[in-house]
């Protein structure tokens, strides 16, 4: 069986500066697959050049369906869903229009899913209203999420979700996601500095160095890899 | 007293105009980043499609829809056409085409129908009616009524509906617009259409009082320009009370200081018949 999301030799360039050499992954259906590095290795690149926000080359499929050509609009309409790095919210709109905005690519009535979606934030249900560039960091980072989730994503791409937020609210977030992925199966693509956090939450990892894949396996395998440990969980 | 609220209701019917022709620039400004300098010159074009409509027999409502339906095709079109080459261009860039439109639209109009002074009929009586000692003329209220019948239908499309809400997305933010999947260039694009239909309203209404003529918008995109700055550039609601405000005012600069009087005043011809009245 095809993965869900397979990357073969991926190429991406800002202008003349390329930042992937020839990335390869896979995140198979409902499964968590997290990506480490360090600063500047390419771990956010590597989500904007499946979501097309970067110019990029190689192959990407989902689910067999070829992305490497389609435009932002069209990849998040197959169904993936990408919450970049700075939870990339619309501030002037209200928490709710944000939330109409994650739903977007689906058809038809949006019964009770606004309901679906909030029962995991009931912060943000007290907040309905209020515009999105008010609302707290960690908040922000759960509405990010929540729209994210409005599109009931086939992929959900996760860029540093615990960026600046206090341990509770990462502890929280990270929670909500394992029930996600436990519960209803979404798969997840999570791009975390927060190595020891990304290990426990992922089945396979990814290590990028400078552009390509330096390792790949079983998080449990990696948490054990003396590289990795010294490098990025740091005992 | 009864002088004063005449001249504030002519000053509406001015001020109706200047804001939907306002609130046209404001929508492509905040979804393109530019001032379209051509906006008063569509808009005129689309008033000579009217023209010729009626000119053919359909009646004047009618004609006034096909109108919008056309303008606004053409809005769309024109950004798919020219403006989408260039997005991502520099905005100085952007603004010349603009203006290169302006002079190429003026130029099509003269080309079709030529450069003469035409009548376009009006939908509203200029009968006056009667309140108390004032006397308010049937035309003024209803061009303010259609002028604010037009921006609040599109107030209620942007507000209430999902294509609305992808147009604002858009605008404010067109990076993450397209990573929940809005077409950011389709929504330029019927931003372009909608400010096409409302500079269409506005040319339609203004036509019967000033006159058609290939060069009618030029002085009123002033006005508008000026009201949309006075709302701030990027406020719709700021646009449409800068434009009625901007009206109001300049009426009542006319119609109590002399020394504002004829070229201070819009076009010199809002409220004229009034005038004659008192
Ligand atoms: N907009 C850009 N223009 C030019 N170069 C860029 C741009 N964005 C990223 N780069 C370069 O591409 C490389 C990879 O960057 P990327 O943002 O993918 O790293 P990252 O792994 O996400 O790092 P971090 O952990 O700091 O977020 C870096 O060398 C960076 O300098
Ligand atoms: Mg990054």
């Amino acid at each position: 069986m095809a993965p869900l999301l397979e990357l073969e030799d991926v190429e991406a360039r800002y202008g003349a500066i390329k930042a992937l050499h020839g990335v390869s992954l896979a995140v198979g259906e409902g499964e968590v697959v997290a990506l480490l590095g360090a600063n500047g290795a390419g771990k956010t690149t590597t989500l904007r050049a499946v979501s097309g926000t970067v110019r990029r080359s190689g192959r990407i499929s989902l689910v067999g369906h070829s992305l490497e050509r389609r435009s932002p609009e069209a990849v998040a309409r197959a169904g993936i869903a990408h919450v970049p790095e700075g939870r990339g919210t619309f501030a002037e709109l209200s928490v709710r229009e944000n939330l109409r905005l994650g739903a977007w690519t689906r058809r038809g009535r949006l019964h009770g899913e606004e309901e679906r979606v909030l029962a995991y934030f009931p912060a943000l249900a007290e907040r309905i209203r209020q515009p999105a560039g008010t609302l707290s960091g960690g908040e922000q980072q759960m509405l990010a999420l929540a729209r994210a989730l409005m599109a009931r994503p086939r992929l959900l791409m996760l860029d540093e979700p615990s960026l600046g937020l206090a341990p509770l609210v990462v502890a929280s977030i990270f929670a909500i996601l394992r029930h996600l992925n436990e519960e209803e199966g979404l798969a997840v693509l999570l791009v975390e500095q927060n190595a020891t956090l990304a290990l426990e939450a992922a089945a396979t990892a990814y290590v990028l160095e400078v552009g390509h894949v330096a390792l790949a396996g079983p998080a449990d395998d990696l948490r054990a890899d003396e590289s990795v440990r010294r490098s990025y969980l740091g005992y | 007293m009864a002088q004063f609220w005449q001249q504030v209701v002519s000053g509406l019917a001015s001020g109706g105009i200047y804001a939907s022709l306002a609130l046209a620039l404001v929508i492509v400004y905040r979804s393109s980043g530019v001032i379209n300098f051509a906006q008063g010159e569509m808009a005129t074009f689309a008033t000579f499609l009217a023209w010729t409509f009626l000119h053919h027999g359909i009646s004047f409502w009618p004609a006034f829809a096909l109108t919008l339906a056309v303008a606004f095709a053409g809005g769309v079109a024109l950004e798919r056409v020219v403006i989408r080459p260039v997005e991502g261009r520099p905005v100085l860039t952007v603004v010349i085409l603009t203006i290169g439109l302006l002079i190429l639209i003026n130029g099509a109009t003269q080309w079709i129908w030529g450069g003469a002074v035409r009548k376009f009929p009006s939908p509203f009586s200029t009968r006056p009616i009667h309140v108390g000692s004032a006397a308010f003329s049937i035309q003024d209220i209803g061009i303010v009524g259609v002028c604010l019948v037009a921006v609040a239908l599109l107030t209620l499309f942007f507000r209430f509906t999902k294509l609305g809400l992808g147009l604002r997305a858009a605008a404010v933010n067109p990076e993450e617009s397209r990573l929940v999947g809005v077409r950011v260039g389709w929504m330029l694009a019927l931003g372009w259409g909608l400010s096409a239909a409302l500079g269409a309203v506005s040319g339609m209404m203004v036509a019967p009082v000033v006159f058609l003529d290939p060069n009618m918008m030029q002085g009123i995109l002033l006005y508008a320009f000026a009201a949309a700055v006075l709302g701030g550039l990027e406020s719709p609601v700021g646009a449409v009370v800068g434009g009625l405000a901007l009206g109001v005012l300049l009426n009542l600069l006319g119609t109590y200081f002399s020394t504002f009087g004829g070229e201070m005043r819009p076009t010199g011809l809002f409220g004229r018949t009034a005038v004659r009245r008192v």
